[in-house]
């Protein structure tokens, strides 16, 4: 049975001297990543956590400020590296919003689908964590089945299976071949079932639900109140989901549901995820059966896209803007202004503050990482579990710590 | 994007904000003074309950910028797309505003990294320690006279060496 979060008596701190104070992590197979936790404990239980992070701060922010639009999209790679393609796309949206430029249908139809294929990537990741630390070591590996599929779809796409760097300011990198969506159409059709398989493995699994059911429990409005965003809020209760709310790319084209639950504690987001799969499936298959011909980059004419080799070869404006473009005196025109764009990340809400000052750099770029505000709940939703339920809970908010620390 | 309901009733209860707007986002310039009673009318009377962001922007070199830290706060409603950028400046020597952690819980770690980064001080803040950078760090790194490749601080990282003979 699952033990009751004890609110009877909590030591103060003067009588805390009789507490152990346990180290886990930085390097523990259970974080995941890199971080670190002093945990006060009473017995088993945990009294009060204390979250130590920095340990992969690699100045991302800082680096956004010297590298141009286009190269930054390689450092987006490393933010969330479970969901990369999800990054890419929210951060050349942000910069696309600050140009004032909207790229074609068949590119804003590509990616949705990378953007859902990456949800799908790392829902499956959080929710096999979290089934490995609880002990369901089959699931995990039913988990990372078809996550090879996918990782499969964006090699095809682009050539990398994990850095992918898809995206480019106006536009992709290539346009989809016929091989990779026919592996897109091939995921879509063998997906539902290893999903069926995954939920008769878990959902009414007696031991995971002991395990996680009741544990962290997370309330709508101190979800509310603590910014949390993405699953781990929808499964509180709270309703916001930046692509039905706010549609950006194509999201307002396709038919799905946000999926919400009212517990707030580690099993419902673990339902939620599952859930969001099968909704992320039904967009990437309506994406792909009415993908729109056409180009995938803006016209020559906007200066924003590097043009195909044989207009920069056979017209003089794909030569002019070739030129514009690579010369490291030339590039973007940027206005100096400052905006601010969110996508809904397969964590939750990720954005984008771009300043603009006329110069191809970013004269600052914040990234607003969904992870580094959900960490800042885990000593909340811990207090009065024990000590077992420390990996539950830290799965189940799916921190990953590169994009936490950046 | 601002509900034209919620500018007006800011300017109303406001007139010193400047409301500007840029590609369909609307942005409050606010006198450090009154941020935090703007933010307060922005969650209790109004809506906006969610704080999605704090930031801040550094405009040294900024083309003719008159204040040096511009402080960001993002707020949105919870329910619905409507969102809206506050912003104030604050300048050397001793940048400090007040803490909104009284309002949001989820304020705490995003006044702290702006410490860390900035070294805005936020007066009122329960636990105003660095958060990404070891506790020893002296400088403020996102602040653009910070150079990219750091103060040698990396290179000064004592080596313990292991006498193995």
């Amino acid at each position: 049975m699952p033990l009751e979060k004890s609110t009877t008596y909590i030591p103060k701190d003067e009588a805390q001297e009789y507490l152990w104070t346990m180290n886990f992590g930085p390097q523990h197979p259970a974080t995941h990543t890199t971080l670190r936790l002093i945990l006060k404990l009473e017995g088993e239980r945990v009294v009060d956590a204390d979250c130590d992070i920095g340990y992969l701060h690699s100045g991302f922010e800082k680096l956004a400020e010297h590298l141009n639009y286009n190269q930054y999209v390689t450092i987006t790679d490393r933010m969330n590296y479970v969901s990369p393609m999800a990054n890419n796309v929210a951060w050349h949206l942000a910069v696309e919003k600050l140009l004032g430029i909207e790229v074609p249908p068949r590119c804003q139809y590509l990616r949705v689908i990378v953007a859902e294929l990456a949800r799908i990537a790392d829902h499956l990741v959080c929710n096999a964590a979290v089934g490995l630390d609880t002990g369901a070591f089959t699931f995990f590996m039913y988990a990372f089945n078809p996550r090879e599929m996918i990782y499969d779809i964006f090699e095809a796409l682009c050539g990398a299976r994990f850095t992918n760097s898809y995206t480019r300011v106006g536009g992709l990198m290539y346009d989809a071949s016929p091989k990779a969506i026919e592996l897109i159409r091939e995921f879509v059709k063998r997906f539902p079932r290893a999903l069926d398989d995954m939920e008769r493995l878990l959902t009414r699994n007696r031991i995971f639900i002991d395990r996680t059911k009741g544990i962290g429990v997370l309330t709508k409005e101190e979800a509310i109140n603590r910014g949390v965003t993405g699953p781990v809020a929808r499964a509180s209760g709270v309703t916001r989901d930046l692509r039905k709310d706010e549609p950006y790319l194509a999201y307002k084209d396709f038919d799905f549901q946000i999926c919400c639950a009212q517990a707030g504690d580690c099993y419902a987001r673990y339902l939620v995820r599952m859930a969001e799969m099968r909704e992320s499936l039904k967009i990437i298959q309506q994406a792909i059966e009415n993908l729109p011909p056409g180009p995938v980059n803006v016209a020559v004419s906007e200066r924003i896209a590097l043009p195909e080799k044989w207009q920069v070869t056979s017209t003089i404006e794909g030569l002019i803007t070739h030129f514009e473009l690579i010369m490291s005196n030339r590039g973007f025109e940027v206005p100096c202004e400052e905006v601010y764009c969110a996508t809904e990340s397969p964590n939750g809400e990720l954005g984008f503050y771009i300043v603009g000052d006329g110069s191809p750099y970013a004269y600052r770029a914040r990234c607003r990482p969904p992870s580094f505000v959900h960490f800042a709940l885990f000593p909340h939703l811990i207090r009065g579990h024990t000590l077992s339920d420390v990996v539950a809970v830290l799965g189940s908010l799916n921190i990953i710590a590169a994009e936490l620390d950046r | 994007m601002a509900s034209p309901e919620t500018l007006q009733k800011l300017k109303e209860r406001f007139p010193e904000a400047e409301i500007s707007e840029f590609r369909g986002q609307h942005r409050a310039v606010v006198p450090a003074g009154i941020v935090h009673d703007v933010l307060k009318f922005l969650k209790e009377d109004v809506g906006l309950a969610l704080i999605i962001d704090i930031t801040c922007v550094d405009y040294l070199y900024y083309p003719n910028a008159k204040d040096r830290f511009g402080v960001v706060y993002i707020v949105g409603h919870p329910e619905t797309a409507e969102r809206m950028i506050i912003k104030t400046f604050v300048n050397d020597p001793q940048p400090t505003l007040p803490t909104v952690t009284d309002l949001w819980e989820g304020a705490n770690w995003l006044e702290r990294e702006v410490w860390d980064m900035f070294g805005i001080r936020f007066e009122g803040h329960p636990d105003l320690r660095r958060i990404l950078l070891p506790e020893d760090f002296q400088d403020h790194p996102l602040r653009k006279d910070y150079p990219l490749q750091g103060r040698g601080e990396r290179h000064n990282i004592p080596v313990v060496t292991r006498d193995l003979g």
